[in-house]
């Protein structure tokens, strides 16, 4: 068993209590509950993507072009669908991405990887609705750059996922990987934490040269149940 | 240095007893939309603690008015009513610039949605859906009118209490939520299986919105308080930092 070690004065300044500190009180009330999830509902679109619900009503709109003219990196294309557990499109569901910028570094303060710039023309978020008749949904974004893992552990290249729509309770979530970063995926933490070696090709896109504007499509279909389900994330 | 609650800190993990299962028959849908395999659990890195940040610039001025947002030639119909409340991590400390976004039908219980096909009239005045920033507080504030209840396909009869949906985006990927909130005294609260795929009490009674009469505007709307907790943030403690001391700032 490991015996216990005293807190070097650095650990104990970046403490959210302190020995003695009368704010101590304070954090001895017990821990509010997380505001319950509830499904997004078949009409999500009004909310977060309003054209798609069939009206412009806000001046500025999120969606799924991630890109500026100015963008640095590789653009791509993102295309797949998300299937229900036996294989039917889910054709009113709602994605949102989260990525690192071409250097690997994320447009927010909390990210203070040395050496890597921000670039300006990128914040990394993008949301999308699915074809009401097809179920495909598409992003115009980068290749993202490898993200510093926990411990000094580097990530492969990927992209968050965060999936909801009628029928999904809580918000899902997922990584998207790459084909063609084979080496970096077999080392990735967090791949690797996957038990179940066949599953964790379910998290990687397949890249399709000379497709999408940019000439790089990446597809990636999301199982939300049933053979091949794809990993999720409680994050 | 301390580090910030707002900067690299770690989410406390989930409590899923909070949370409406994934698998929940009594709303149909749910069944064919559930994983059926464990989540993988994951200790939060910058993917997880990082998220993105908004400006006040990117919403219009009457993003928030939900009420004159869509009017075109008059004013919509139904119930005029503010809604307010504070956004708090579990820690109780306030989520500051968190984006709130809001969705609902209008007072007949339709949706300017074009797979809305629903008997109830739609409002030519009416477009159904706002967003805006906390401040400083956590503090977020529009105003709009009632929203109706409404029939739907699950079972033959049944109907949804009158709700707003909710999307809360705040300091980390790791804290997006999604929910919806309802109004005190809705008869149909106890039959929604929507409500209830919730298995708790106390978080169904969490999503009540309560009338607040210090908050109703004179002669012109009621109002009600909702209050939203999210995921807690701590500061990070010993090693297994999100990232590991190479910051040189």
């Amino acid at each position: 068993m490991n015996r216990p070690v005293a807190p070097t004065p650095e650990a104990i300044a970046g403490w959210s209590f302190r020995p003695g500190d009368s704010t101590n009180q304070q954090q001895l009330r017990p821990l509010m509950r997380e505001t319950a999830s509830q499904t997004a509902g078949p009409y999500v679109h009004i909310g977060l993507a309003p054209k798609a619900a069939g009206f412009d009503i806000f001046e500025n709109n999120f969606g799924n072009v991630l890109v500026k003219p100015e963008t640095k990196g590789e653009r791509i294309r993102i295309e797949g669908r998300v299937l229900d557990g036996i294989g039917t499109p889910v054709r009113d569901v709602l994605l949102e991405i989260w990525q690192a910028n071409a250097a690997g570094r994320y447009a927010h303060p909390g990210d203070r990887q040395a050496g890597k710039s921000i670039d300006e023309s990128f914040r990394g978020w993008g949301r999308a609705a699915s074809d009401f008749e097809t179920g495909v949904y598409t992003f115009e974004t980068i290749k993202p750059g490898p993200v510093m893992g926990r411990n000094g552990r580097l990530m492969a290249p990927h992209i968050n996922f965060w999936i909801v729509a009628r029928g999904i309770n809580i918000g899902l979530n997922t990584r998207m990987y790459f084909s063609d970063e084979a080496d970096a995926n077999a080392k990735d933490p967090v791949i690797n934490l996957i038990e179940w070696e066949s599953r964790r090709q379910t998290l990687v896109a397949q890249r399709e040269d000379g497709k999408g504007k940019g000439g790089v499509l990446y597809r990636f279909d999301i199982r939300l149940q049933g053979e091949n389900e794809t990993v999720f994330f409680d994050i | 240095m301390a580090r910030s609650p707002q900067g690299d800190a770690e989410f406390l993990m989930r409590d899923t007893t909070s949370h409406p299962p994934a698998y929940a028959p009594a709303y149909k849908t749910s069944v064919l939309r559930s994983p059926k395999l464990s989540l993988i659990s994951l200790q939060n890195s910058l993917s997880e603690v990082t998220a993105p940040v908004f400006r006040a610039d990117e919403l219009g001025p009457l993003d928030n008015d939900l009420i004159m947002n869509w009017a075109k030639d008059g004013l919509p119909i139904g119930e005029r009513i503010v809604v307010h409340g504070y956004v708090h991590d579990q820690l109780g400390r306030p989520v500051k610039n968190a984006l709130v976004e809001v969705w609902q039908c209008n007072a007949s219980g339709r949706y300017r949605h074009k797979k809305d096909q629903y008997i109830g009239a739609l409002d030519p005045n009416f477009g159904g859906c706002g967003r805006m920033l906390t401040d400083e507080n956590g503090y977020y504030v529009y105003r709009t009118i009632k929203p109706g209840p409404y029939p739907w396909r699950n079972r033959v009869n049944d109907w949804r209490p009158a709700h707003i949906h909710y999307a809360l985006s705040g300091n980390g990927w790791a804290q997006r939520l999604v929910t919806q909130m309802y109004f005190e005294g809705d008869p149909l609260i106890p039959y929604c299986p929507i409500l209830h795929t919730i298995p708790d009490e106390e978080q169904i009674r969490g999503l009540i919105a309560l009338q607040d009469r210090s908050a109703f505007v004179q002669l012109d709307s009621r109002a009600y308080r909702f209050d939203i907790v999210l995921r807690g943030q701590r500061a990070t403690l010993f090693e297994n930092a999100v990232q590991p001391e190479d910051i040189a700032a």
